[in-house]
């Protein structure tokens, strides 16, 4: 016996969440399995098709209309422009991100005060915009010095914003531990929790506001880190946009990210509204197939097996930093279900020497026939009720092209279909 | 060129272990449990940090992160270093284990650290050694309570008694304490015929099923010292359950899963607890048992916590072949088209508000019940969100943590208030108690539903 399902996606990250919704979306009975919790706690929260050509060109103005100059193995090539397209409805569908209204990439100021060409940007993130022509003041916190606002404020001027950039630097009210954590302040935030300033007692928003509009001059905008509450982030920033008398924006951060989380909550949410089952903590390390059909899989907890089994099987586990794809100094191998990798025998072809140059691993993965099953070194289909989404897939570089969020997106999409699709 | 210019004959396509090449120990040899390669795999993500459910409402408290990989580092280098005296606010979730994208095992060095400091730096004089000691050795309590099931909890409710155990013990008086069954589980099972007549219900049971009378299906019911004290119904709940789908249970010699003590720093306790447990689980094991936990922490403990901090005989073989009572039917049984088929009525049929107990989520089990009971008939379920009821066993009967305790289960509160229901569900003994002291709804286990259920 086991714990069944129509179709079974294994990783919880961008790929395996759109894969589990669109199945589940199109009737089957959908479970989702993920090791740990969803990795888009890792990540800015922000949501790119395609930022840069492989070759470095850009930022791309139209995303859509650059993919189809990429050469026939991406995975966007896969999947067909057209399909990137109704992926990304499903996505503008389930959350409120902003960004939807055009195919041009908004350009969104980033922590380390460069700029990011993305596709689609939380609404916390909207009046921030590069485009936008209002004068901005960027806040940092003393205490969190991931976020160096003057600095960010110079790097954006350098690379010559429309507009007058300013960075100041205060201390969150209350004072909080120099290791307070990003949860701490965004609680605080979401419950307006009283802090002691000056020996008074204020709720979190009001004492903040007071303190920003301190060191505010003219700026019609203010941004801030991204802490501004977790459950009720719309709420804290109206909030503070009231008190201070500007738009309010925050600014996208490294992990661990609220914005990234918030978008985990939102898309597990929609999982369940669309009736999948979903569980994380434990891994798949270990599959039956009967021929070229995997029958089951199996959930390691504290050395119990715990079997799974469906009818059809998305792998959605992630690449090299996500753990889909291992490696050893001799070979590139998918732990699951030992998929193939192309990858050149001499561990030294795998990297460039140039630490910012092109390396081969970065586009380590499985490939794929056209709906995205993986294929084995002599192009047969690895398992017939097996596909691959996300990262795990081979052919594409999405940290330099910053495609990560897209692929996932639009692989996921079609994975989940297929799958519903084939599901008896 | 940098300082830290690379001596002139070291060549990275061809390097240099073969030659000379001494490896240093640098650790000691000891009989602990090797954390470095934990210690090693954390990259300072600080994604732990963001699932502990203490450092979201105390900034004093230094997270996950601090009191394991970088706690454990500290000690490494500096022979001086005492645990930070912080580890005691931990409250053991474990949450943060399920954050970790290295696998950096973080409520195992948790549990470490706080059994050290326990050990070698809290004083055997002191109150609070004490007052944790007696709390984390519930079992005892409950069980001379038994005798006197309605004095106990007439008496350990009384006002002024509880005013004295605040002020000389640092027992919170704002809480009530639970109820004593007037039978205990245990008692309730000798007097039932005991391991005799569970078979006897199994086989008629197969009959009716139509499966082979002598079936290998068989489980060793680890009550728990709640079930068997307090919440009986929830117990015999798992009997009835269990013998419906033809199992025959057996409720071994057992004593405390240890939960309490690991959260205690307790360890020396906790492993004469465990001792009995894992030799009464293991010989079961051996005639083709398996393990099933009622209680979430209960199973947290068998399954995690004892292959991490002893090694004990058996340990292993309990760990692997533990399992959630509700999880195990899942994998061995239709349960889930059982329910779809079934209908409550009568004093189950409710709107239920259910909390997922942190202890369950890192067995992968925190929407079992809400998507097992989604398709029921007669009864519904809805989860009151992800965030910790805030008791953690005895870190919420703490006079000096209780105001943290309920600031922590706040928003659970306020999301049970906004259910539609008034009776709560959740499979952790004091995450109830947290519940209905929050809400003053009463509080079901998800046996006790599934056995209105299924079973006639």
């Amino acid at each position: 016996m086991a714990i069944n399902s129509d179709v079974l996606v294994i990783g919880g990250g961008l790929a395996g969440l759109t894969s589990a919704l669109k199945a589940a979306r199109e009737g089957a009975d959908v479970r989702l399995v993920s090791y740990k919790q969803s990795s888009l706690r890792h990540a800015s929260g922000l949501v790119d098709l395609l930022g840069y050509t492989p070759d470095g060109e850009g930022p791309v103005t139209d995303p859509y209309a650059a993919m189809g100059d990429l050469h026939d193995a991406h995975p966007y090539q896969t999947v067909g422009v057209e399909t990137v397209r109704e992926a990304m409805d499903l996505f503008d569908d389930v959350t409120d991100y902003r960004g939807d209204h055009t195919d041009t990439n908004a350009l969104v100021p980033t922590h380390g005060g460069t700029v990011k060409p993305t596709a689609r940007y939380p609404t916390g993130a909207a009046a921030g915009l590069a485009s936008d022509d209002r004068d901005v003041l960027l806040v940092g916190l003393e205490s969190m010095v991931d976020f160096d606002a003057p600095h960010a404020a110079a790097h954006l001027e350098a690379a010559g914003v429309p507009f007058d950039v300013r960075g100041e630097t205060i201390r969150f009210p209350g004072d909080l531990q120099a290791d307070a954590k990003i949860t701490r302040y965004a609680k605080l935030l979401d419950t307006n929790g009283e802090v002691a300033v000056r020996g008074r007692k204020k709720g979190a928003r009001d004492a903040l506001a007071e303190r920003v509009n301190t060191v505010r001059e003219k700026e019609e905008r203010v941004g801030f880190p991204a802490i501004l509450g977790d459950d009720h982030t719309d709420a804290v920033r109206a909030a503070l946009e009231e008190k201070i008398g500007a738009d309010v924006f925050e600014v996208p951060m490294g992990p661990p990210s609220l914005p990234g989380l918030r978008l985990e909550d939102r898309l597990f949410e929609a999982l369940d509204e669309a009736g999948a089952s979903f569980e994380t903590g434990n891994p798949v390390v270990d599959f039956d197939a009967d021929g070229d059909r995997i029958e089951t899989v199996y959930i390691e907890k504290n050395g119990a097996r715990i079997p799974n089994s469906a009818d059809q099987y998305v792998l959605a586990t992630g690449g090299l930093v996500g753990k889909g794809i291992e490696s050893d100094r001799e070979s590139v191998h998918e732990p699951i279900f030992d998929c193939h990798i192309e990858h050149g025998e001499d561990r030294y072809e795998w990297f460039d020497g140039d630490a910012f140059g092109d390396h081969p691993f970065a586009s380590f993965g499985v490939e794929t026939d056209e709906t995205l099953r993986p294929l084995t070194a002599s192009d047969s289909v690895e398992f017939e009720n097996l596909r691959a989404a996300g990262s795990v897939l081979g052919g594409y570089d999405f940290a330099a092209e910053k495609s990560g969020s897209g692929v996932s997106i639009a692989t996921g999409y079609v994975a989940g279909e297929n799958a519903a699709a084939e599901a008896r | 060129m940098s300082d830290a210019q690379s001596p002139t004959d070291f060549d990275p396509v061809e390097p240099n272990t073969g030659e000379d090449f001494e490896p240093v120990d640098v650790f000691p040899d000891s009989n602990d449990f090797d954390l470095r390669p934990g210690a090693d795999s954390c990259f300072k993500c600080s994604v732990c940090d963001t699932n502990c459910p203490v450092a979201e409402v105390d900034d004093d408290f230094p997270g996950p992160k601090f009191q394991g990989p970088e706690q454990w580092r500290l000690k490494q280098t500096d022979d001086d270093y005492e645990i930070d005296d912080s580890v005691m606010s931990c409250s053991n979730c474990m949450r943060c284990d399920n954050a970790c994208p290295s696998g950096v095992p973080l409520s195992q060095m948790h549990n470490t650290a706080r059994g050290e400091y326990v050990e070698n730096q809290m004083s055997k004089t002191d109150l609070e050694y004490w007052r944790n000691r007696i709390l984390s050795n519930y079992r005892l309590s409950a069980s001379i309570a038994s005798k006197v099931p309605r004095l106990a909890t007439w008496g350990m409710n009384f006002g002024p008694a509880r005013w004295l155990m605040e002020k000389t013990m640092g027992v919170t008086k704002e809480r009530d304490f639970p109820e004593f069954a007037t039978q205990t589980f245990r008692e309730w099972w000798a007097e039932r015929g005991g391991a005799d007549a569970s078979r006897r219900n199994a086989q008629q049971r197969r009959e009716e099923l139509g499966l082979d009378r002598d079936a290998d299906k068989k489980v060793a019911y680890f009550h728990g010292c709640y079930s068997n004290y307090n919440t009986v119904d929830v117990a015999k709940a798992m009997v009835r359950v269990y013998e419906h789908y033809g199992y025959e249970v057996v409720a071994p010699e057992q004593k405390c899963s240890g939960t309490p003590m690991f959260a205690n720093g307790m360890l020396k306790d906790a492993r004469r607890h465990a001792e009995v447990n894992v030799s009464s689980m293991s010989d079961l094991v051996d005639q083709g048992y398996d393990a099933i936990a009622s209680c979430t922490s209960c199973s947290m403990a068998l399954r995690q916590e004892y292959p991490e901090l002893f090694d004990i005989d058996g340990i292993e073989k309990v760990s692997s072949n533990t399992f959630e009572a509700v999880e195990y039917l899942r994998i061995h049984e239709d349960v889930k088209e059982d329910v779809q088929e079934a209908q409550v009525s009568g004093e189950l049929a409710e709107e239920f508000a259910y909390h997922a107990p942190c202890h369950a989520r890192n067995q992968g089990l925190e929407r079992q019940s809400v998507e097992l009971f989604r398709d029921l008939e007669g009864a519904g379920i809805e989860d009151v969100g992800e965030s910790c009821s805030g008791i953690s066993g005895t870190y919420g009967w703490k006079e000096e943590k209780y105001a943290k305790s309920m600031d922590i289960g706040e928003e659970m509160f306020e999301h049970m208030e906004h259910a539609e229901g008034e009776v709560g569900m959740t499979e952790c003994p004091t995450c109830a108690m947290q519940m209905e002291h929050g809400t003053g709804y009463e509080i079901r286990h998800p046996l006790e539903l599934l056995e209105a259920a299924i079973v006639e």
